[in-house]
């Protein structure tokens, strides 16, 4: 018995369609079989894991104050992937994001006017950007391998970040926890309930760059550099460029997600700061199959995710890290999913593999 | 004296992890495939080595579990990226993320419990002269006998070597099982000699080091050995400075293994000569056979 693999003439539409939701069934499956291996009821772990949180106006909020952030930063790394330009290191430039704008409240924190609000979502973005612009540097320059080094970078972020929060940032008056002060009126994002702006620069993004990839000469020169290389080349695209562009664009919508996270949920900077908000937008970005519209759908998902994390735990009483096994396992089904598009799969027994070897 | 010897123990202790996961990957890269799901291999590597080895008692049974869960991972890996021709950097991601994600349920009772340790001679494991072993045995193999030579036939050109009559895809998942056995293997070591207790994304890294490792020894055995060790030092150092305390954060120290990482990719990529002329031509590119 084997399987076979027959390239389709041209993509399945249908299953270009499909290809998630199957995805997302098979994650609901396994994850039904996880519960009941840990001797839950499948049916009522299931409810409480993805039904239950939209069923409640604290977790509606909540569900979008964690897409925000996901949809950000997915919507990048989308337009990343589809170029071939593997940026992983998302995480990083969060948080790098986040630092630059808590910058502003450590030491200017009587600056209160519009101004400060601006100033900090810039300076994340800005930060964002540079670290960023790291691998795109050594790749141009020395071919450097992008994925290995913007990845290394996020432990240099995380370490950067520990070291100021709990060093020369933290707040005098702190009782000494690692944290810096709080930030205060303009230093903080509009709210509505609990959803910030975020959500808003989130939106506006994604929409943003959907036009970008689907109607203007940049994103039709992403998208050859992408599927067809040496054809973007012979077209006069440079991949260097394209190379640079990814990672500062990817790089500043994490970073402008970092400050937004700081300036609308916390209100100031605290150690360790481990959201994996970068890692989990990996996700996003693929479930929403590289499609900056398709993100926002995804991104509303995978906060769910999370939140169905924590519902779990309050009434299941298991730990909320099983939503990172459903994390991982959703990608690993999209991943399988996406095979239906460009090939048609069928088993074979042994007998008939023989004959058509023969043959 | 002695402190020489301790030191130069630690060094190995640091470096043998590393060898084992990234003499793996060289394996599977010069089969083509590029698999970035060696942390999560790893990770899963250590937590079922540390409850197998809690369970039974005998870490020697630790470390196949270990090896078993590497290879159980790596197969989930195979099956979507050789049958099922998926994105092979999209996939190591998610191997990565499910790795860590699992790891952390699996071992959630085992935090804070004392581990079992593998015997030792003066804190000479038996692992550190096996990964040497295994580096030779990986050269000798590879550039050494006929399986190896089509091996690296099939990660230079699976279109060649599918018209010779090799079977492209059985090959690959042997090289990804293999690199899937050692990663797992070196999570083992991780979690029941270098540290033995189990904590929470306790590879912190080392795998993807690992894969910048075999770049760094541009697909080469015994410069991986001189990489991995290499490594091994500079970490050892971190620890080193940290306790001769001279003013600097602890952070900065902590970083030193990601930046030297990150310098170590440059200086060797930027040399066109050494990695273009061992770099697998096929690296990453799916193979499904056409008849």
């Amino acid at each position: 018995m084997r399987l076979v693999l027959e390239k389709r003439a041209e993509q399945s539409v249908r299953m270009a369609i499909l290809s998630p939701f199957i995805a997302l069934a098979l994650t609901v499956i396994a994850g039904g079989i996880i519960f009941a291996l840990r001797g839950l009821n499948p049916f009522e772990a299931l409810y409480v894991y993805f039904i239950e949180p939209l069923t409640q106006d604290w977790a509606r909020e909540q569900l979008i104050v964690k897409a925000a952030p996901l949809i950000l930063i997915g919507s990048g790394l989308a337009v990343c992937y589809t170029a071939n330009v593997w940026n992983i290191g998302a995480e990083g430039q969060f948080v790098i994001g986040a630092l630059l704008a808590g910058m502003i409240p450590v030491y200017f924190p009587a600056w209160q006017s519009p101004d400060v609000m601006v100033v900090m979502l810039a300076l994340g973005i800005i930060g964002g950007m540079a670290w960023g612009a790291i691998p795109a540097f050594l790749k141009i320059r020395f071919s450097a391998n992008e994925i290995l080094t913007s990845l290394m970078l996020v432990y240099v972020a995380q370490y950067l970040f520990d070291w100021l929060v709990r060093g020369p940032w933290r707040d005098p008056q702190g009782f000494n926890f690692p944290k810096t002060v709080n930030f205060a009126g303009w230093q903080l994002l509009p709210k509505w309930g609990e959803i910030h702006m975020g959500a808003l620069f989130a939106l506006i993004a994604s929409i943003v760059l959907a036009v970008v990839m689907w109607r203007m000469l940049k994103g039709f020169e992403l998208r050859v550099l992408g599927s067809a290389p040496r054809a973007g080349r012979f077209a006069g695209f440079s991949s260097e460029r394209a190379t640079l562009f990814c990672f500062l664009l990817s790089g500043g919508l994490a970073g402008l997600a970092g400050a937004s996270d700081v300036m609308g949920v916390s209100g100031q900077l605290q150690t360790p700061y481990a959201p994996n908000y970068g890692f989990v937008a990996i996700i996003v970005a693929f479930l929403g199959r590289l499609n900056p519209i398709g993100v926002i759908f995804a991104g509303l998902l995978l906060a769910l995710s999370y939140i169905g994390g924590e519902s779990a735990q309050v009434s299941l009483g298991i730990s909320d890290k099983i939503a990172k096994v459903f994390q991982g396992i959703l990608l690993f089904f999209i991943l399988a999913c996406d095979t239906l598009i460009l090939y048609r799969i069928r088993i074979e027994s042994g007998r008939a593999a023989q004959t058509r070897a023969a043959g | 004296m002695d402190m020489m010897i301790a030191v130069i123990l630690t060094i190995m202790t640091a470096a043998t992890p590393l060898l084992l996961a990234a003499l793996g990957e060289l394996v599977v890269e010069r089969s083509g495939v590029l698999n970035l799901g060696v942390e999560g291999m790893m990770v899963m590597g250590a937590v079922c080595g540390f409850g197998a080895a809690l369970m039974t008692g005998s870490p020697w049974l630790g470390l196949f579990a270990s090896i078993a869960a590497g290879m159980f991972m790596s197969l989930l890996f195979g099956f979507l990226t050789l049958s099922l021709v998926s994105n092979q950097v999209a996939t190591g991601l998610a191997l990565t993320l499910l790795g860590l994600g699992l790891s952390g349920q699996i071992g959630e009772s085992f935090v804070g419990q004392p581990g079992v340790k593998l015997p030792n001679y003066d804190g000479f494991d038996p692992l550190i002269p096996f990964a040497i072993l295994l580096a030779w045995g990986v050269s000798w193999f590879l550039f050494k006998t006929k399986a190896g030579l089509v091996v690296r036939a099939v990660g230079n050109s699976h279109a060649s070597a599918h018209a010779m009559g090799y079977h492209v895809i059985r090959v690959r998942y042997l090289c990804v099982l293999f690199g899937g056995a050692c990663a797992g293997l070196a999570g083992g070591y991780l979690s029941l000699v270098y540290t033995p207790q189990w904590i929470e994304n306790m590879t912190s890294g080392r795998g993807w080091i690992a894969l910048a490792l075999v770049v760094f020894a541009s697909w080469r055995p015994w410069r991986t050995v001189a990489g991995a060790y290499l490594f091994g030092a500079i970490s050892i150092l971190a620890f080193t400075v940290q306790t001769f305390a001279w003013g600097i954060p602890s952070q900065f120290l902590s970083m030193l293994p990601y930046l030297v990482t990150i310098i170590a990719l440059v200086v060797i990529s930027g040399n066109r000569m050494l990695t273009r002329a061992n770099t697998p031509a096929c690296l990453g590119q799916p193979f499904v056979p056409d008849r």
